[in-house]
């Protein structure tokens, strides 16, 4: 079971790459780059570190998608913020 | 100077003046920057004149020689890591060379040592505390240098961009939203208070000050997105936030850094180790672990300040 | 072959490098940039840590009175990924302020206009 969940959680991790680089817009990419994160902290756990596991999930999926929006607010990708 | 050139171009000076990213002799695009679907329209019409339509010639040449040597390069690059991973020793071995006796020091020795019960975070705050140290500065360093090209102050704001943010704050409106207000209402103190917990139970549970930090800094940004930029400037200024960043930065160097001048003599912390399992424990561990936390709160906070309202 | 199919993570970080390195080169959208970035650090901190697992060994931390080194992974290579994975956020959100400025000045984030703006303005 350990073994299965090992071999599948990188190969996730692959296709949320390959997800990200071939998407044409830019939101579905940074919520992409989201569950990437996350498919990361589990893999932590996996590896048995608690502290890292802990981190990336606070750091990847809530600063830096966080930060990732509001750039995209401000370089008005988002749709239906456009001022005009 | 322009003038003088245009009549004997060689190919070195035109390829000189390609690489100096020097401006043609003739305006290439028309005035106002071209809209992203108008691009080929725009470079198709550029075909008047012939040095600069050499040159364009050659930009998209280089372009696609760019593009093949980039795919090249990637694939090199990872079929000589793939190489280098045959090599490897196999995964979780007990035989990995990485396991040696540093390892067996801080495992063994950590506790008396060090007090942390959380041998992680004795060894990133005690053994390897300089490190931390300069994770820290890197932080302090990355939100200073946002505040340079974010912050904004009479001196770099335009009359045009003045009034376009007082009508984003109108029409942002301050009705404030119901449903957010409620619930951040309960969500802010129960974050924060983990935050805390999180912090301050580093060196007996996995944590530490990194994620602690980062856990109050998001519930420092729900506060500021649910109540607004106006309530939260009552506490947390850009004033505030400097002293704040300094102090943990300065309590932290001086109880580690200066081994970066003594060497190995390092002055022993008068704090006493106290029972492993108590969070008054491990000496100066949780001190510099409130510090960690708080320069981490604030960055994560001052990052988003800067980032929507361009001001702290 | 089976070497790589046991050393499973490391060849995924391998091949996550690579896909992260080709989207920092070839992708034209600035932000498509940074996050190439972000993966190829995420690789790195995955092949780092990798090294430090030991099979069928706790987490690092302490259970009981006396701690045996045969109990535990190795702390280390957890402890230097942790001070990389703040400053990989760091470097984003430096990047994206940069991105914003670009915004400001230029008035769009494709990374070949920007170059063609650039000239035509004179400045760098």
């Amino acid at each position: 079971m350990r073994l299965a969940l090992e071999l599948i959680l990188p190969i996730l991790l692959i296709v949320c790459a390959l997800a990200v680089t071939f998407s044409k817009r830019l939101l579905v990419a940074v919520v992409i780059f989201t569950s990437f994160s996350l498919i990361m902290s589990v893999i932590w756990v996996l590896l048995e570190s608690p502290d890292l596991a802990i981190t990336e999930a606070a750091v990847g999926a809530g600063v830096s998608g966080l930060l990732l929006i509001y750039t995209l607010k401000k370089i008005h990708a988002l749709k239906g913020t456009s001022d005009e | 100077m322009a003038k003088i050139k245009k009549e004997k171009k060689t190919l070195w000076q035109r390829f000189t003046a390609w690489v100096n990213g020097d401006a043609a002799e003739q305006p290439l695009l028309p005035a106002e920057p071209p809209k992203p679907k108008k691009n080929k329209g725009a470079k198709g019409k550029k075909q008047k004149a012939q040095p600069t339509r050499k040159e364009w010639m050659g930009l998209s040449r280089f372009e696609h020689f760019y593009r093949v040597c980039a795919v090249v390069i990637g694939v090199a690059i990872v079929s000589v890591l793939m190489v280098t991973v045959l090599q490897l020793p196999l995964f979780g071995s007990p035989d990995n060379p990485a396991v040696n006796e540093v390892v067996e020091r801080y495992v063994e020795k950590g506790l008396e040592e060090t007090g942390a019960v959380n041998m992680v975070a004795g060894m990133i705050l005690d053994y390897r505390a300089f490190d931390t140290f300069g994770e820290s500065s890197v932080l302090f360093l990355a939100v200073t240098c946002v505040t340079m090209l974010l912050m904004r102050d009479r001196n770099n704001t335009t009359k045009e961009e003045d009034l376009l943010t007082a009508r984003e704050h109108v029409i942002e409106g301050h009705e404030e939203d119901i449903i957010l207000t409620k619930i951040a209402r309960l969500v802010i103190p129960c974050a924060l208070v983990y935050g805390i917990y999180v912090v301050l139970n580093g060196h007996l549970s996995p944590g530490g000050g990194f994620s602690g930090g980062t856990i109050m800094g998001s519930a420092l940004i729900l506060f500021a997105v649910s109540f607004g930029m106006i309530r939260i400037s009552r506490f947390f200024t850009y004033a505030t936030f400097r002293k704040v960043t300094s102090c943990a930065l300065m309590v932290y160097a001086a109880s580690k850094a200066y081994s970066f001048f003594t060497g190995a003599n390092h002055l022993e912390s008068h704090i006493p180790l106290g029972t492993p399992g108590a969070i008054l424990s491990s000496g100066l561990i949780l001190v510099l672990d409130i510090c960690v936390g708080i320069v981490v709160a604030c960055t994560m906070y001052g990052f988003y300040a800067l980032f929507t309202k361009g001001e702290l | 072959m089976e070497h790589l199919l046991i050393n499973h993570y490391e060849t995924a970080a391998v091949i996550l490098f690579g896909i992260g390195f080709l989207n920092l080169l070839l992708q034209n959208n600035l932000v498509k940039k940074v996050i190439g970035v972000g993966i190829m650090d995420s690789s790195v901190y995955l092949f780092l840590a990798s090294q430090g697992y030991i099979e069928g060994r706790l987490a690092p931390i302490l259970v009981g009175e006396v701690a045996n080194a045969a109990d535990y992974i190795n702390p280390i290579p957890a402890g230097l990924v942790l001070t990389g994975i703040v400053v990989s956020v760091s470097v984003t959100a430096f990047s994206l302020a940069l991105i914003q400025r670009l915004y400001q000045k230029y008035k769009t984030v494709n990374f070949d206009e920007i170059v063609q703006l650039a000239r035509q303005k004179g400045d760098e």
